[in-house]
């Protein structure tokens, strides 16, 4: 089991027991938190339940292992808003009728990556995955804090282009 | 002195648009002596404006008016509400663009005598040929300081040309190189400043070192005195008087206000989606159909050429976004030669987008550990981008939306596009040639990329000799109304293989010529 999937287990083990150890902790009633504090995502319109399944969801659409949480977080933080809640209150119900049909008993709650993603293959060409999908496109790749994680540099005019930084530097043709 | 001319100054020519076309017209012009108002719908930005960043560049530049789509092609489906990528600011999309400019070959003007008459295609010829264009061509070269012409040298490659040339010479490919490109390559060769590869001709050169109407053409025009630019100034309709002739268009300002700016010539660059939408928007009693559509051919045989990307990752590092975007060529395929399945040609040129870009344009709508591997290896990534002749059509069209109006009450544009199957074929041979020039470097996996929203928009306002046949004529200057020029991309009779710029150019250069020896000749 790869360290994604088990962390995947840890948060469902979290979600259907609240609060105890692990990867994610729904902390007192408006949060759910890195266990060691580095992270954390103050709800107030939707449940931290919810917040924390679209969290698990924008990493099945876009799973990388190497990307922390939070930056998922940041990405899906802005459906926490009172003109969204429904949308997402109904977004997840749907999700977890399409679990429910195959067999398990919510979405989040799934251990291995491979169900839930037939999970959601079950609603992607509905309204509420296209929406958290196209989202997610800009919402995370465009968070300059994980560009490093890709080897991206980003701007390059303040240092001068790449002249004389590597424009032509490969070394292995 | 920058110029201010007076709205009810009869005696002007107005130029709507200040990109590649309308900016350059107006420049010639003012040089000549003639008067010019250019109304701009966008605003002014200049190299320290710019943003080295994707979407922020995008959000400040592009052309975000609601649009429609239809058709079949994928761009519909991928990004419904956004048919082009074209820029909204004073300079056009010469911000934005990457600078490669050749010409067009010999037999591409020529497109319906050199390949027949192909089933559902709306083929024509030019009504000019290569000789006629080539001391335009030269003309544009200079003002753009076009890289392996004149004595001007080739950029050096970068690590996405390094691996592309490769590639290309294992294939056996001859004409590969970095490409005649608008970027200053030399400090001895050009007064702008040379190329510092930083990587970001996209969002706008910060460095100045490629052409663009924005910070050459259009000051240039405004040290004359003789040329004023109005930007945040959306035309709305071309007015015309009782014989047909046009005598002013109406415009809304910054804040809303709408204005009648009166005018003697009238030449329309708003690129090949707003051209012909003005067109269509200023219909009037005496043109029910639209200004200059007596041939029914406003807004049809839109073009957006045969596009697609192929990217692919290697073993390695290639750290592709690092310098030029777009300078790199292999033009071996850009002839015509049916025996390959289809007819005309296509270029393959490196392209690079960053990883915010790439995430939207890799595989639109894709998801999962299919696509985020992919990613996952942004840094090992090389790319190129497909750039062929597609074929006219009289249905691919610009047409006004029935319904949806635009935050000035004006009906918005709906683009039809559908593949023609030599669209089709010709796609899929590029792709099979690309990834087969990766793979001979060693890639691991190569991606056949879907064509993005379209960047080169042509033909929707056409040329024909014939003028139950096209818009225009030879000069740009409508065969319905005399004082009505079409100064930009949408006068294209056929695309040719080539990225069109360097051709909006020449052809806006010689309009200017013609426009001042018609105005001193009082025939217009
Ligand atoms: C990312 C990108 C890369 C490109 N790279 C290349 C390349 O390497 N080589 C190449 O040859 N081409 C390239 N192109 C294409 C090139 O930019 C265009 O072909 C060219 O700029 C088109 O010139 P134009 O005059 O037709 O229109 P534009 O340059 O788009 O100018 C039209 C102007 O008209 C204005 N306008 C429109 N409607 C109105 C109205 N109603 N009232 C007032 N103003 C209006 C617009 O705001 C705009 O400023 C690229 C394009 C993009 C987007
Ligand atoms: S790579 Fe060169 S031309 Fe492109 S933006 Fe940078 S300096 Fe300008």
């Amino acid at each position: 089991m790869t360290k994604h999937d088990l962390r995947g287990l840890t948060r469902r083990q979290l979600l259907t027991r609240s609060l105890s150890a692990g990867a994610l902790a729904v902390v007192g009633t408006g949060f759910i938190a890195a266990p060691d504090a580095a992270w954390a995502v103050e709800v107030t319109a939707i449940t931290p339940e919810q917040m924390a399944t679209l969290l698990q969801m924008a990493r099945d659409i876009y799973p990388h292992d190497q990307v922390a949480d939070k930056f998922y977080a940041v990405a899906v933080k802005g459906y926490d808003a009172e003109d969204r809640k429904e949308f997402v209150a109904a977004g997840i119900a749907e999700l977890d009728a399409a679990a429910k049909a195959q067999g398990h008993a919510a979405y989040a709650s799934i251990g291995w990556e491979e169900d839930r993603v037939k999970v959601l293959q079950a609603i992607e060409t509905g309204t509420f995955f296209q929406t958290v999908r196209s989202g997610l496109v800009t919402g995370l790749y465009n968070q300059k804090e994980i560009w490093p994680i890709f080897g991206y540099q980003g701007e390059s005019f303040s240092q001068g282009g790449y002249i004389e930084r590597g424009f032509n530097d490969i070394d292995w043709l | 002195m920058v110029a201010k001319f007076d709205l009810n100054d009869d005696s002007v020519v107005v130029i709507i648009g200040t990109g590649a076309g309308g900016g350059v017209l107006a420049n010639e012009l003012a040089q000549k002596g003639v008067k010019v108002v250019a109304l701009e719908a966008g605003g002014r930005y200049l190299p320290e404006d710019y943003i080295n960043d994707e979407w922020e560049s995008f959000g400040q530049l592009a052309w975000l008016d609601a649009r429609t789509t239809s058709g079949d092609w994928r761009v519909a489906k991928d990004f419904s509400g956004l048919p082009a990528w074209i820029v909204k600011a004073v300079g056009g999309t010469t911000t934005h663009w990457a600078g490669a400019s050749i010409r067009f070959q010999d037999h591409e003007w020529k497109a319906l005598s050199t390949y027949g008459e192909v089933e559902g295609a709306n083929l024509l010829d030019w009504p000019i040929d290569g000789a006629e264009m080539a001391p335009w061509y030269e003309k544009a070269e200079e003002k753009l300081g076009v890289t392996r012409t004149g004595n001007r040298p080739g950029l050096p490659g970068n690590n996405n040309y390094l691996v592309f040339e490769k590639g290309a010479k294992s294939l056996g490919y001859k004409e590969v190189h970095t490409g005649r490109m608008a970027i200053q390559s030399s400090d001895e060769t050009g007064n702008r400043i040379s190329c510092q590869q930083t990587g970001f001709c996209f969002q706008g050169c910060k460095w100045g070192a490629k052409w663009s109407a924005a910070y050459t053409d259009i000051p240039e025009g405004e040290a004359t005195g003789n040329l004023e630019v109005r930007d945040r100034s959306h035309v709305a309709k071309i007015l015309h008087d009782e014989t047909g002739k046009v005598t002013a268009v109406e415009y809304f300002d910054k804040d809303g206000n709408k204005h009648t700016q009166k005018a003697r010539i009238v030449c329309v660059a708003g690129n090949t989606i707003e051209s012909p939408r003005l067109l269509l928007n200023s219909a009037s009693e005496m043109f029910p159909n639209g200004l200059a559509n007596s041939s029914d051919q406003v807004g049809r045989n839109y073009m957006r050429h045969v596009t697609g990307s192929v990217y692919a990752i290697f073993d390695k590092p290639v750290r592709m976004w690092r310098g030029t975007t777009m300078a790199g060529i292999v033009q071996d395929e850009a002839r015509h030669d049916p025996s390959r399945g289809f007819v005309g040609g296509y270029e393959l040129e490196t392209l690079s987008l960053g990883l915010p870009f790439m995430a939207a344009f890799l595989n639109p709508g894709g998801w999962g550990r299919g696509f985020t591997t992919a990613l996952d290896h942004y840094e090992n990534m090389a790319g190129m981008w497909i750039v062929g002749e597609d074929i006219p059509q009289a249905d691919n069209r610009v047409t006004l939306h029935p319904e949806q109006k635009d935050q000035w009450g004006l009906p918005i544009p709906n683009v039809h596009y559908s593949d023609h199957p030599n669209d089709i074929a010709m796609r899929d041979h590029a792709y099979k040639q690309g990834m087969a020039m990766y793979e001979a470097v060693g890639a691991t996996r190569a991606f056949p990329t879907p064509p993005y929203p379209s960047t080169h928009n042509l033909g929707t306002n056409r040329m024909s000799e014939d003028p139950t046949k096209g818009v225009c004529n030879k000069w740009g200057q409508t065969h319905d109304i005399a004082n009505l020029f079409i100064s930009d991309g949408s006068q294209f009779t056929t695309g040719a293989a080539e990225n069109p710029t360097l051709t909006i150019v020449a052809l806006a250069i010689r309009q200017a010529d013609h426009i001042a020896r018609e105005m001193s000749a009082g025939n217009i």
